[in-house]
């Protein structure tokens, strides 16, 4: 029973990195970028929610709809501005200026909100479903994370397969050049894509903060680095390869620390990653490219 | 717009002080950005509000010049250096312990006077007869709480849950295990979490419930400890808590459901709801200039400045004096008077910089401190 | 480098490398002369050793990202084990070498060993993999390193050295020293390290690198990184040439992190954390791949800048974000290359040639 709780907590943790992974692994999917600000974005919806929710009485969902609607414009902006110009540049360049982002966020949301942790009002609750007697416990939000994911997952393979728009995102990630002669518009595109990755973001934050309520400008930074682990091992760019990675990991960390040593339990984690790659070296359901010579 | 005005107010004020010349000026490094700003500016605008209320008084003038370090022992000297240039006088050291463990070799190099409010360590003061310290050090607050939890019979088996990349955590916990078996306590569960894994605690919660400890020590700050408290809660796992001084801002905290912490035990020494009149004027205060309630190292800040007051009063000082030339006399004041302030009474150090003062034994009810005993 | 070598060099490259040592050496002149005559602040007498720290590591960083292209994300990790396998050697040798600069200067060979143990190691893994997966595992390990290194303790008494992991169970002899204790790091560290022993460094780290990048193996390097697949099928070895450019470059990291360790009372292993390798990281992009005086520059010009922007108060990390996005933005913009590229002289010689 103790091994099933710990199995629930560490897919409830591997949620949360899932759903934070999922917008990591779209966007580099379509733009071939790491999104280092993928993290500061998710901060900065919870904050959006917890004043919508805490200071202006909002409905949660509401709260949640208005971050997702500052954290698209959010991206958007970032993408015009920092990203865009940099569209023919290497792609370390691109690193660094997203990393310069990350940085840029955090202290806005510093001076904006202060360093004062604030505690996020779970938007739905803190209840748990109890089977076998209690003996066992899920929580709402974990459940909530899960299906939000499932769905996340449903919709954006849907769109990506099935939509002209999901097309062209597929021929941008293909090839960039080629995608242009076909008449697709390759810079609306990836900014759809930051959009969307954006919106995924906000809804990603106010999961991450009803696990695990409190919020400061740095809560982004952690979790963020996390999930793009977590998507690197479910094979970086493949969408059921990041929910899979996410809770993979959230797993082997809660077991790590459970059944190794809790002191350890991120040297275990990053062990087991590398061990993952040597075997699998794209990743858990990564496609492997084929060089052409 | 009326913050606006103040602040105005207080710049004159400040630029009114340092045109005469006549003050003192102290400097101090301190987290201002990153994860650990909270502390930094809580010391910061705890001191702020001790100058501006001597300054205001007309005797002894203070400048106060804070510089971030963002809670790194590099950035820390580098602030400190910076403060050299500016003709700092004396130091309030650093805000956490890793960076003042740093400044404080720099001060004792240079032998500029300081003063920490909140750097913890035994490695701070350790073989600087010129750094002391406003806070308890760790090894104490270790040995305070098996002792208090001991001799008040509060548990027998307890679990520990500490931070594993902190110095603060560690300290406490060291000599908290040392000396958890002489007060016939029995440490049954232990457990840790560094920063990138903070989030979940099950596996904490889970052994120290399974090997039936009726008490946990919480040695770390309330951030993590404000989780650990909720996950406790939804597993149904409620045992007595006992935290120490770090823990204090708990209640602080915006959203924070205070039924969570009802009964949990902590030594601090600051309490924001105490009814004399200086913490009452000190915490109205700070809540007008930032909108928040202090926590203790605001309190610790505040007192920093006013024992300077009070040491450089009693030694006659002048402003006109370089800080070597104040660091002996500061020596002689600090090792032999009594001070008293927000976070102590009959506050006294020894020769090797750590203060003795009581820490109060806390205890949370209906959302407010109440008094041990 | 031997003379004769840099006589068939190619002029521009040649000069390219004269230019980084001038560059170098008139910096270290200057302030020297500044410094011994006071007229250099303290805040920037402070910053002269970590500066030559993040340009050792900007240099050795750059032999795996520029000359190699390879991305690393856990460069900080050799620097830690530099630094503590340095600082943890100094404080044995205190009473042995009572001379500190040779102590520091023996530290610093141990750091470097130590770290090109532990960069041969995690190079075996690592160097299978390429592009962002490599990048991941490099921030695996340094995360690993940091994770080990916060449960490591080492002690010495008169019984030698002893060490244990997660808790300290060493148990020293009376008078014995608790060198590294775990998550407290190392206190009490003797401030050893100098300005000149900075600048000897970097000369030494210079003179590696130029040597190994204008080598047989450099131009091997370089043919993997421009297309590996060509490069392997003239038969080149190119796992040997990676190990080669990795491990030298974690040994300069090493080496750094004993000098920078040594600059500062005390040291924790959080310190060498995934950001400080980003940093490092943009010190390299920012310089320009494989521009060794690039990376030089713009560590010293990021370590310095966040420095002189305190005057901005709270305003400070975000004017320094700003600014480093303005720069990525500036750097890279083809107009704003051409007009650079039209005042610098140097450069249209070279297309001359």
């Amino acid at each position: 029973m103790i091994f099933l709780n710990f199995l629930i907590s560490g897919i409830s943790l591997g949620s949360i990195y899932a759903i934070i992974a999922l917008g990591y692994t779209m966007v580099y999917g379509i733009a071939k970028m790491l999104n280092f600000a993928h993290g500061d974005v998710i901060m900065v919806g919870a904050y959006v929610c917890f004043y919508a929710v805490s200071r202006y009485g909002l409905n949660p969902f509401a709260g949640v709809a208005l971050a997702m609607l500052v954290c698209t414009v959010l991206g958007m902006v970032v993408e015009r501005l920092a990203y865009k110009p940099l569209r023919q540049a290497p792609s370390l360049a691109v690193l660094i200026t997203a990393i310069g982002m990350s940085y840029f966020l955090q202290n806005t949301a510093l001076l904006l909100w202060s360093s004062n942790p604030k505690v996020f009002p779970s938007i739905i609750g803190r209840g748990a479903f109890k089977l076998f007697d209690g003996r066992l416990s899920v929580s709402h939000v974990t459940v909530l994370t899960i299906a939000s994911c499932v769905v996340i997952m449903a919709v954006l393979s849907l769109f990506i397969g099935k939509t002209r728009l999901g097309k062209a995102m597929r021929a941008c990630s293909e090839d960039k050049g080629a995608a242009q002669l076909m008449g697709i518009n390759v810079n609306a595109t990836i900014s759809l894509t930051f959009a969307i990755g954006s919106g995924l973001a906000a809804i990603a934050g106010a999961l991450l903060c009803s696990a695990y309520p409190t919020l400061m400008p740095t809560t982004g930074a952690l979790p963020g680095i996390k999930a793009f682990t977590a998507a690197v091992f479910g094979g970086i760019g493949s969408i059921p390869g990041a929910f899979l990675g996410g809770i993979m990991l959230g797993v082997i960390e809660i077991f790590a620390k459970a059944y190794i040593s809790s002191q350890l339990s991120d040297a275990v984690v990053f062990a087991v990653l590398i061990i993952v790659l040597l075997v699998k070296p794209a990743g858990l359901l990564g496609r492997m490219t084929q060089e052409k010579v | 717009m009326s913050k606006k005005i103040f602040v105005c107010a207080v710049m004159v004020l400040a630029m009114a002080a340092s045109a005469f010349g006549a003050s003192f000026k102290i400097g101090a490094t301190g987290p201002l950005t990153g994860g650990a700003a909270i502390y930094g500016m809580a010391a910061m605008r705890g001191a702020q509000i001790a100058v501006d209320e001597i300054n205001a008084m007309g005797g002894i003038q203070f400048e106060l010049r804070y510089e971030d370090d963002t809670h790194d022992a590099e950035k820390a000297v580098n602030a400190y250096n910076a403060l050299k240039d500016w003709g700092m006088q004396v130091s309030m050291g650093s805000v956490t312990s890793k960076p003042c463990e740093a400044t404080a070799a720099e001060n004792f190099a240079d032998r500029i006077f300081a003063l920490t409010p909140s750097a913890s360590s035994a490695a701070v003061t350790e073989g600087k007869d010129n750094v002391f310290q406003m806070c308890f050090v760790d090894p104490n607050q270790g040995t305070a709480s098996a002792q208090y939890i001991g001799e008040k019979g509060l548990a027998k088996k307890v679990a520990v849950i500490w931070k594993n990349d902190d110095v603060y955590s560690k300290g406490v916990y060291d000599t908290f295990a040392e000396n958890a078996g002489k007060f016939g306590l029995e440490i049954v569960s232990t457990t840790t979490f560094a920063d990138g894994n903070d989030t979940d605690f099950s596996v904490q919660l889970t052994d120290a419930q399974n090997k039936g400890a009726e008490l946990v020590f919480l040695p770390m700050y309330y951030q993590p400890a404000s989780l650990i408290l909720a996950q406790a809660q939804a597993m149904g796992y409620a045992p007595k808590w006992f935290g120490i001084d770090g823990m204090d801002g708990i209640l602080t905290m915006e959203g924070f459901d205070k039924s969570l912490a009802e009964g949990v035990m902590l030594l601090t020494p600051f309490n924001a709801d105490a009814k004399d009149d200086r913490t009452v004027k000190f915490v109205a205060e700070y809540q007008k200039r930032h909108g928040e309630v202090p926590n203790q190292f605001a309190a610790d800040g505040y007192d920093c400045v006013y024992a300077y007051c009070q040491a450089l009063t009693q030694a006659k000082a002048d402003p006109s004096e370089d800080a070597e030339s104040l660091c002996p006399k500061m020596i002689e004041q600090f090792t032999t008077m009594v001070f008293n302030g927000l976070t102590g009474e009959n506050v006294r150090w020894s020769a090797n910089g750590e203060v003795t003062k009581d820490p109060k034994g806390m205890v949370i009810r209906n959302g407010a401190y109440v008094g041990l005993d | 480098m031997t003379m004769r070598r840099l006589i068939n060099l190619k002029r521009v490259e040649a000069r390219r490398i004269y230019l980084t040592y001038a560059v170098v050496i008139v910096a270290y002149a200057v302030c020297q002369v500044m410094s011994s005559t006071k007229f250099l602040s303290s805040s920037m007498r402070g910053m002269l050793v970590p500066i030559c720290a993040y340009m050792v590591m900007a240099v050795s960083l750059n032999l795996v990202v520029g000359v190699l292209g390879e991305l690393s994300l856990g460069h900080a990790g050799f620097m830690s084990v530099g630094a503590f396998s340095g600082v943890a050697a100094a404080i044995i040798m205190q009473k042995t070498i009572t001379y500190a600069p040779l102590r520091l200067a023996v530290a610093m060979i141990i750091a470097a060993i130590f770290a090109a143990i532990a960069g041969f190691l995690i190079g075996i893994p690592v160097l299978r993999l390429k592009g962002d997966y490599l990048a991941i595992v490099t921030l695996a390990f340094g995360e690993i390193i940091k994770s080990v290194l916060n449960n490591f303790y080492l002690g010495m008494d008169s019984g030698g050295l002893h060490f244990s992991m997660l808790t300290d169970t060493t148990r020293l002899l009376k008078g014995g020293r608790l060198i590294i204790r775990g998550p407290m790091g190392i206190s009490g560290i003797q401030k050893i390290a100098t300005f000149p022993a900075g600048f000897i460094l970097l000369m030494i780290s210079l003179m590696i690198v130029f040597n190994l990048v204008n080598s047989r193996s450099g131009r091997a390097f370089m043919a993997i990184r421009d297309d590996r697949i060509a490069a392997e099928s003239i038969g080149l070895d190119i796992t040997k040439y990676k190990m080669m450019a990795f491990v030298m470059s974690a040994a300069l990291a090493g080496a750094a992190g004993a000098l920078f360790a040594m600059n500062y009372s005390t040291i924790v292993a959080n310190k060498f954390d995934f950001n400080t390798s980003i940093l490092i990281l943009v010190f390299v992009v920012l310089g320009g791949q494989g521009n060794m005086l690039g990376s030089i520059i713009a560590a010293a010009a990021l370590t310095i800048l966040p420095e002189k922007l305190r005057q901005f108060s709270e305003y400070r990390m975000l004017l320094y974000a700003v600014i480093l996005i303005v720069t990525m933005l500036a750097t890279n913009n083809a107009e704003i290359k051409e007009f650079l590229g039209r005042l610098n002289p140097f450069r249209r010689k070279e297309e001359a040639e």
